[in-house]
């Protein structure tokens, strides 16, 4: 045996416990739930295979089309305001201004804390009647009645939304701020002794060179909020009527809700279809980032 | 260099390194008083107010829930559901941090739950990604690429997706209604990232070392174990903060789906039952999600400059 040889059987003995536990843990059950998407499973023990019976049911009535359309709503306003917010808290934490190092901390607390936690606080704050948001409101004078913000089809939908980029904006801001401090002070010295000012030292030089950071944010952002599920089941669990049914809402509405797996599965697969087509973009993106990275 | 990421990290957070340390442009230009280098920095005053108006309308958003989840916990049920709104409580007091261990009388047990499954999954994830990491930071095996990229599509499914299966794989192992049920899922959805992040750190420790071990004939794993794992340490711990703190903010769908036993739920899914109520009553629900909250809030302000170094490390650029 030679040493390549002996040093690959070492590396792949290394690797065997983390490769087991995900295939049995992620992928197996990625498999099972195709699997289970052709058949007709619910809590009885045994089931039969129906072919693509479940695929036709869901497209073909209902209102499968319309959750689909929905989370895509849902996901692009969501990741378009956590980008705008988290950039905007990026450039002003930049700042060399007394008192930085405590607003980096203070941004930090929606990402650590438990999510569900920082979501009762805003189901709170959704209430009409006692929360903060439609009191303050009444306080100014812009409601002149209270308004209870998750019992309306409408305002849910945004209030979800709310919560949801809150839940997003300090990693985004983080992540982009470490970015931004990663650009080389040379270049803002040279572009300054040669007269340029702060807007036009942004526009040149920090947003060209914060690109493939924030291209890689935005579409770690979009699978994260895609994937979205605690916000929506705690504040709505999809309602009222339905509005604010994501395609994760309702395929565990479907499976965990109403017991039938075999359908939950098939929207399960439809809902890994349109990540997989994410993840390719996904590593695209990282590969031109960190071409240099594997040397 | 074994301090690389700690130093990243607080020139990352504080980035006032720049003012001390003299660039090679600086160098360049020494000709010009010294008092310029601070100029670029130099704002005028409605730039000033412009960013700290800014920082404050940003920071409000942030710290809003915060500010109005602590404050109810201080108002008195009575207060809270009066008209009109008052952003302030009048005459507040902590009652409801005491009352709140009556209210809900598994909260201690509650508490104790979160902290137990995310050290449990803590441990779990370590030893499975340190040898991992290792292997992809070191060995140039064939379908190597393949295979990290395949780790890191697991990032890509959310726990979510895969409930069903997930369920039915929990019910054949019999791990319904046990710990077991929140700690094997959610171990496996924070591997990956984990690795990422280990190897990038693992592969700033020069290979030369473990050649010099190899020509003192030692064996790989004892390489492993006596050179590398020492000066990987600083990396091992930030990774296995990150991976407490994911496990204590992300227990809620496995311990939700996966678990009806009240004595073994994390505070995240105890509360929840108790937000659900017909009558809730806000202030204990508020006082007792600060109690679970300050853990986290304490580890924040001591550590964030590690948290910063590993949350950013593998992501940016190396």
């Amino acid at each position: 045996m030679t040493r390549s040889q002996s040093a690959t059987l070492f590396a792949l003995g290394l690797l065997l416990p983390a490769t087991a536990y995900i295939l049995a843990i992620v992928a197996y059950p990625l498999f099972d739930t195709i699997v289970l998407s052709f058949t007709n499973a619910a809590l009885r023990p045994t089931y039969d295979f129906i072919g693509w019976a479940n695929y036709e049911r869901i497209f073909g009535a209902g209102n499968f089309t319309e959750v689909i359309v929905r989370t895509f709503i849902w996901t692009f306003f969501s990741v378009a305001l956590k980008m705008i917010i988290g950039t905007c808290g990026a450039v002003l934490l930049n700042a060399a201004i007394p008192g930085r190092t405590i607003f980096r901390i203070l941004t930090m607390p929606p990402w650590v804390v438990p999510m569900a936690i920082g979501i009762f606080m805003w189901g709170w704050m959704y209430n009409g009647q006692f929360g903060m948001i439609s009191g303050l409101l009444q306080n100014f004078g812009i409601l002149d009645r209270p308004f209870p913000f998750l019992a309306y089809g409408n305002s849910a939908f945004w209030a979800t939304i709310v919560t949801d980029v809150w839940i997003g904006v300090p990693m985004v801001t983080i992540y982009l701020l470490a970015a931004s401090q990663s650009i080389p002070k040379d270049l803002y010295e040279a572009a300054w002794t040669d007269g340029a000012g702060r807007f036009y030292r942004f526009r040149r030089i920090t947003l060209p060179l914060m690109m493939p950071a924030m291209l890689t944010m935005s579409l770690l952002s979009l699978i994260a909020t895609f994937n979205s599920f605690d916000i929506i089941w705690i504040l709505t669990q999809g309602g009222p009527s339905g509005s604010t049914t994501t395609m994760i809402i309702d395929t565990y509405k479907t499976a965990i809700g109403s017991y039938r797996y075999g359908e939950g599965a098939a929207r399960a697969v439809v809902i890994c279809i349109f990540v997989s087509l994410f993840c390719i973009v996904y590593f695209r993106a990282v590969r031109n980032l960190s071409g240099g990275l594997a040397k | 260099m074994s301090e690389n990421t700690v130093i990243a990290g607080r020139d990352a957070l504080a980035g006032t390194s720049e003012a001390a340390v003299p660039t090679k442009a600086e160098a360049a230009t020494k000709a010009r008083p010294r008092s310029d280098r601070a100029m670029i920095d130099r704002y005028r005053w409605y730039e000033l107010v412009g960013l700290y108006a800014g920082i404050a309308l940003f920071l409000f958003f942030i710290l809003a829930p915060f500010i109005e989840g602590f404050l109810v916990s201080l108002k008195p049920l009575s207060q809270l559901f009066s008209s009109p709104y008052s952003f302030l409580p009048r005459n507040g007091s902590f009652q409801a941090y005491f009352d709140m261990w009556r209210s809900v009388p598994a909260l201690g047990m509650h508490i104790f739950n979160s902290f137990f499954l995310s050290s449990v999954i803590t441990i779990i994830v370590i030893a499975i990604v340190v040898p991992a990491a290792y292997a992809f930071a070191r060995f140039d095996f064939p379908g190597a690429g393949v295979l990290l990229a395949a780790f890191l599509a697991v990032n890509m499914f959310s726990g979510a997706v895969l409930l069903i299966p997930l369920f039915r794989l929990m019910r054949a192992l019999g791990f319904l209604n046990t710990y077991w049920a929140m700690i094997v899922p959610g171990a496996a959805f924070l591997i990956p990232s984990s690795i990422w992040l280990l190897r990038t750190y693992l592969m700033r420790i020069p290979r030369e070392l473990d050649e010099a071990a190899w020509v003192d004939g030692a064996s790989r794993l004892y390489t492993l174990r006596r050179v590398i794992l020492p000066l990987a340490m600083p990396g091992i711990v930030v990774i296995s903060i990150m991976t407490f703190i994911g496990a204590y903010a992300q227990q809620f769908i496995f311990a939700l789906t996966f678990n009806s036993k009240t004595e073994f739920m994390p505070l995240p899914v105890g509360l929840f039952g108790f937000f659900g109520r017909q009558e809730v009553l806000w202030n204990e629900l508020m006082a007792a999600s600060f109690v679970g909250i300050l853990p986290v809030m304490i580890v924040i302000v001591f550590l964030q400059r590690y948290l910063v170094a590993g949350l950013t490390a593998g992501a940016v650029k190396q």
